[in-house]
């Protein structure tokens, strides 16, 4: 098995690389350069980094203005107090603007453990989705976050980058090229599709598996871009397979489940079982602990593949 | 106040940092810096100023107390447990799956939290709401809160601080636990919040500067601002991050780091000698 990466490491790395062939790259952070992985980029350009302190307001405001003047402004906190206590001015002063700021959030999802559910964003896929303007990008490992950093330089406009906390496994080979708005199918399958984003896209292979075990063969798409979303993929899908699951470690109001819904909804209804947190905050804990309790698992995705299939017309 | 009594309060100020240690040593994660540099204002607070009673923890009359820098939630829980709000032995559940000590303070799971915290910046307006509340009301309970040096980069801090001047909140006293270092390294070097005393005097607060190690001063700065009319009061209390522990001492590095089994020890070999000290005889066991 390959090592397990961190996507906020390969933020680092990729922030490096950005640097070196992007001048005007700058990098923002509210005091938690180490734990967001700036502190890599601030380590090799400290006249391109700004620490703002805790501010996460002041973080935002701050990008925008020097998204007016042609930098392109990565900005960092954790998931909560980017998206949450910066909402307004993201919604204002950046997606409004249509500003060229990219907003790379950490500790994501549940899996951020034991600082518990003040820290644990489950919302933030759909507040930023919702925005006008905005890219949304979740990749899943550190191939994909290597080619979202690279592509949200290239978008001139607002991106958010939901980055996490725990070491993920790669689910892409070497030879993976990211394209921004295009689904990856990972594994084919005619039973069902399993739509995932973030860690739980290796989650989604291993389900794969065990219900090939059983009979099942389940296709899988690696959602790393959630807006624009690709609607071409998801329809195919559904067409071809008739029951569709999603799987991500977010509210299933609002983020990737959500959005697939309303995709298929609109243009070619199937059955869609949605895998993630069910209308309630996180809490306290070890994650891997937190991720079973939660029904962030192979197993929970294998019940509701077979769920999904059993609705089918 | 005699100095049997100091001692007393000092001693437990030096158990609550034992049971920091022990917690944070037991879970393996947690920060140690910030909840050790306020034990003695929060032992200060719980054994001898506020009007509480764990056996009665929603007493509409009772004084109350918002750890606005919820991170330091160690400190609270240590003080809430040897107050008898709940069984001591459940400090050892700290950050665990389905423990009422979450991460940072919860308000809905623990008795005795009065506001959930941890998003810094959040605490003061919600102890000013309680604080105007109290007036509203005409009941004479006091509301107390504690903010860290980095924390008061926040907006918001300053947002509360003008409201609660503007509505002349005397009833609210908040400390600043000064130890002058935040995640990223010094706070003069991250984001200088300097002068710190200057700028709550301007935003209409009475302000003292004391040494937030010292018992004696920290009771006498809470008598000195209970008796301010018309202000809203700002003690700021010069603090050691990781106070009492060497090698935690004015250390970045300790901000959100727990103790390995060996530092442990060596941090409660350092720390028990003050907990049973002359004249506070063993208060805790
Ligand atoms: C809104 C928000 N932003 C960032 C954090 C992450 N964080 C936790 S503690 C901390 C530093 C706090 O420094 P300070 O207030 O000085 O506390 P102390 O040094 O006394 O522990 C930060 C940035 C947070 N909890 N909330």
């Amino acid at each position: 098995m390959s090592k397990m990466v961190a996507t906020r490491e390969a933020y680092g790395k990729a922030l490096v690389e950005l640097g070196k062939s992007n001048s005007q790259v700058v990098v923002l952070d509210a005091d938690l350069s180490k734990s967001t992985k700036t502190a890599d980029f601030a380590a090799v350009f400290p006249e391109r980094f700004i620490n703002i302190g805790i501010a996460e307001q002041n973080l935002i405001g701050t990008a925008a203005g020097l998204a007016t003047t042609g930098k392109i402004p990565f900005a960092s906190t954790f998931a909560v107090f980017a998206t949450g206590r910066a909402f307004e001015q993201i919604r204002n002063s950046v997606a409004y603007t249509n500003l060229n700021v990219k907003i790379a959030a950490t500790h994501a999802g549940i899996t951020v453990g034991e600082d518990g559910g003040s820290h644990q964003s489950v919302e933030d896929i759909a507040i930023m989705r919702v925005l006008p303007n905005m890219t949304v990008f979740v990749p899943a490992d550190e191939a994909e976050t290597a080619g979202a950093i690279k592509a949200a330089a290239e978008i001139d406009g607002p991106v958010y980058i939901r980055l996490g906390r725990l070491g993920v496994p790669r689910v892409h080979g070497e030879d993976f090229r990211f394209s921004p708005g295009k689904g990856v199918v990972l594994r084919e399958g005619k039973d069902a599709a399993i739509v995932a984003a973030g860690i739980m896209v290796s989650m989604a292979l291993e389900a794969a598996d065990i219900l090939s075990g059983q009979g099942i063969e389940a296709r899988v798409i690696s959602m790393h871009t959630i807006k624009p979303l690709d609607e071409e993929i998801i329809l195919s899908a559904a067409r071809e397979t008739g029951a569709l699951v999603t799987a991500e470690e977010h509210s299933v109001i609002g983020g990737l489940g959500g959005a697939v819904c309303e995709a298929v909804g609109q243009s070619c209804p199937v059955p869609v079982k949605r895998v993630g947190l069910r209308d309630v905050f996180g809490e306290s804990g070890k994650p891997a602990d937190l991720l079973v309790k939660y029904g962030l698992t192979p197993e929970a995705i294998v019940i509701a593949v077979k769920e999904a299939i059993s609705l089918k017309s | 106040m005699d100095s049997k009594e100091i001692q007393e309060l000092s001693s437990r100020a030096y158990i609550i940092r034992t049971d920091i240690i022990r917690m944070l040593g037991t879970c393996g994660s947690g920060h140690p810096g910030g909840s050790l540099s306020a034990a003695d204002i929060v032992a200060a607070l719980y054994f001898k100023v506020m009007r509480i009673d764990p056996k009665n923890p929603k007493d509409p009359a009772r004084d109350r107390f918002v750890l606005s820098k919820g991170h330091a939630a160690p400190v609270l829980y240590a003080a809430l447990a040897q107050k008898g709000f709940f069984p001591a032995e459940e400090l050892a559940t700290l950050r665990s799956l389905g423990s009422r000590l979450q991460g940072h303070p919860d308000m809905k799971k623990l008795p005795g939290v009065e506001m959930s915290t941890g998003s810094l910046g959040q605490g003061l307006s919600a102890a000013s709401g309680m604080a105007l509340a109290g007036k509203m009301d005409k009941l004479d309970y006091r509301v107390y809160a504690l903010l860290g040096d980095g924390e008061i980069q926040e907006g918001q801090i300053w947002e509360a601080a003008m409201s609660s001047a503007h509505y002349k909140l005397d009833n609210l006293t908040a400390f600043l636990d000064h130890n002058g270092m935040q995640i990223d390294g010094p706070t003069t070097e991250v984001m200088s919040p300097e002068p710190v005393a200057d700028k709550w005097r301007a935003f209409g607060w009475d302000v003292q500067v004391i040494d937030g190690h010292s018992i004696k001063e920290i009771l006498e700065a809470v008598e000195k601002a209970k008796a301010i009319k018309g202000k809203p009061q700002m003690i700021i209390a010069e603090t050691v991050k990781g106070k009492g522990v060497s090698f935690m001492e004015n250390k970045v590095g300790w901000h959100g780091v727990a103790p390995k089994p060996d530092e442990v020890e060596d941090a409660l070999a350092q720390l028990v000698p003050y907990c049973f000290s002359a004249g506070g005889g063993v208060v805790y066991e």
